[in-house]
């Protein structure tokens, strides 16, 4: 089984988050013989070639079709299976956006439906490839759960915590192979539960995905420079939250979401909505991919193209920090 | 056992009955109004398929080794209800719910398998990848379960359709069987000149079986191209030449009847002609 314990979770991070999920996968399958995997040619990078090695009747490839991947893996839901269905994020959810909608939307099909290399893990590979709207989009359909990882080993419990829950889950996969650790120790992971990574006075940081360890960087930076925060790993963004929200929104001054997605309709969206109803709250300030389409580059140059690494993150909160006091 | 003969019998009386019933509830449906045109040009086929071909059991509707049906032009649900009701699915009372606030059959299907309803439907494009994901789950756990997808021609026009129908192929399911309704009109006009599609060549070359039925109206030639030897790892895809509207003379081939509210003096016209057709009979 999955066990999480700091050899495993080195491992986990050298596979990267599409490894990571292959891996778990794999293992949740060997005891739960409704498990099937279907992708949409994306088997070898969704980790899943041990997968199909050991369980060739339980994985299928439907080619370069994505819609037509979405309704199958639907009525396999409703025979009783239960499929984890796997391209690029802007494929699963956006090239196959309507067979979203209606199957796993309108229909509840207990789909799983797994985005992988969202954010800017495409590098090079450049906007076409670039997950910056899916949270949006799937928070807009009715009835689907998002989970958004913070590492490779909360990939593993996203993987499983989705395996168990009877209904339609999107699963959204960022960053890359020998991404940074935030879980080493075994932890409690609950769809709905946001975790609480450190507690402080001043600030709430409000992280998901890649985003959770950035803000705990950044936190090391802000508590040097005399600001203290709170991080949280918002690793479910729908259902969000809200009492954890609530409950920090009380006690401090300023809100901070942070994620690789679009500063519009993501993590920072839902927050806003919810934190929008409320007499007084603190002010929100939205971290994430700007709201336009730039030029490619690596990794690590996309983050920096958009304020994502820790100083910068850490620059832009204390700025809006020292305006505020 | 009920000879063939029996079973087209039954068929042309039920599909009668459908007609009736299609008509009665457009009138139900009031001001809303509702798809007359596509759902009278299945008629036949639902007829055929519910009362002659599919193994279903009505008392059961979730018996596991079903035939299932899916009905991807979902509009054409005139003729889905109705038959619904012939194969005694549904109640009466139930289909005379359709189309009001609060009921269980709106304009468009949406998934219920108690009342038989394997598939929620209105979008065009989507139901092919459904029933061709339950055609493969039916061979892979050696089933004897059958699985039919009725499409529209106009319907053809999405690119979503030959995704899933090249992958049909690919999976060699000779228990899928989809219907095309070819009624030559669509939304906006004849299919020909909207989007001329050579379907049996196109169907022909993704590899499917190409079963043409000249008259989708006549039980007979639909009964029989239902009943030909399985071809071991093909698809079939049965095209069947429809009239929009078939059977109501003043909405035959017009496509003001895609959707359109009914009167009352029209509804009585259009029962009064269905019932001299079968006093002919």
């Amino acid at each position: 089984m999955n066990t999480v314990n700091p050899s495993n979770s080195r491992f986990w991070s050298k596979l990267g988050p599409r490894g990571a999920f292959g891996a778990a996968l794999l293992e949740i399958a060997k005891e739960n013989k409704k498990i099937i995997a279907i992708t949409a040619d994306l088997g070898i990078t969704s980790g899943l070639e041990r997968f199909k090695k050991d369980f060739p009747d339980r994985m299928i490839n439907i080619g370069i079709a994505e819609t037509n991947m979405v309704g199958i893996a639907s009525s396999f839901a409703s025979e009783g299976f239960i499929p984890f269905a796997t391209s690029f994020a802007n494929f699963s959810v956006l090239r196959a956006c309507e067979a979203t909608r209606h199957f796993l939307g309108y229909m509840q099909s207990n789909v799983k439906l797994v985005g992988l290399s969202s954010g800017f893990a495409m590098g090079m590979f450049g906007n076409t490839h670039y997950g910056i709207e899916d949270i949006a989009i799937i928070r807009a359909i009715p009835g689907i759960i998002i989970l958004s990882p913070a590492d490779s080993t909360e990939v593993v419990m996203a993987i499983e915590a989705a395996s168990n829950y009877i209904g339609p889950v999107y699963i959204r996969l960022t960053g890359v192979m020998n991404n940074p650790i935030v879980y080493k120790e075994d932890y409690n992971f609950e769809i709905g539960k946001a975790i609480t990574l450190e507690y402080g006075k001043d600030i709430t940081i409000i992280g998901t995905g890649t985003m959770v360890y950035n803000s705990l960087q950044s936190s090391k930076i802000l508590t040097k420079r005399g600001i203290s925060a709170t991080v949280i790993d918002m690793h479910t963004i729908k259902p969000l939250d809200s009492e954890t929200i609530k409950y920090k929104a009380s006690s401090s001054k300023l809100i901070v979401s942070i994620e690789e997605h679009s500063i519009i309709g993501g993590l920072g969206g839902a927050i806003a909505e919810y934190l929008s109803s409320f007499h007084i709250h603190p002010p929100l300030l939205r971290l994430g991919i700007n709201d336009r389409f730039s030029h490619a580059g690596d990794y690590l140059y996309m983050l920096e193209r958009n304020d994502l690494l820790p100083e910068q993150i850490a620059a832009v909160i204390e700025k809006k920090y020292l305006s505020l006091i | 056992m009920i000879t063939k003969t029996e079973k087209i019998i039954m068929c042309r009386k039920a599909a009668f009955q459908m007609r009736k019933d299609a008509l009665s509830m457009a009138l139900l449906s009031g001001s809303n109004g509702s798809h007359l045109g596509g759902g009278l040009s299945i008629i036949e086929i639902m007829a055929v398929l519910y009362c002659g071909i599919m193994n279903i059991r009505p008392e059961d509707p979730r018996w596991k080794d079903r035939d299932i049906f899916i009905l991807s032009k979902g509009h054409a649900t005139l003729g889905y209800y109705t038959a619904l009701k012939a194969a005694k699915i549904i109640s009466e009372e139930q289909l005379f719910k359709f189309e009001q606030n609060g009921g269980l059959l709106p304009g468009q299907p949406s998934l219920n398998l108690d009342l038989g309803i394997e598939y929620s439907s209105g979008t065009l494009g989507l139901g092919l990848s459904y029933g061709i994901g339950l055609a493969i789950v039916s061979k892979k756990m050696n089933k004897a379960s059958k699985v039919f997808v009725l499409l529209g021609d106009g319907e053809c026009n999405e690119g979503s359709i030959w995704e899933a129908a090249m992958s049909a192929t690919h999976f060699n399911l000779s228990n899928l069987t989809v219907i095309i309704d070819c009624n030559s009109l669509q939304s906006d006009g004849k299919t020909h000149d909207i989007l001329d599609l050579q379907l049996e060549n196109m169907w022909k070359g993704f590899g499917w079986e190409v079963v043409i039925v000249n008259d989708g109206h006549d039980i007979t030639q639909l009964f029989d191209s239902f009943t030909l030897p399985i071809i071991e790892g093909k698809p079939r895809v049965i095209i069947a030449n429809t009239i929009k509207g078939k059977g109501v003379s003043f909405m035959e081939y017009n496509n003001e009847w895609h959707h359109n509210r009914l009167s009352k003096e029209l509804f009585d016209e259009a029962i009064k002609e269905i019932f001299k057709k079968e006093a002919l009979l």
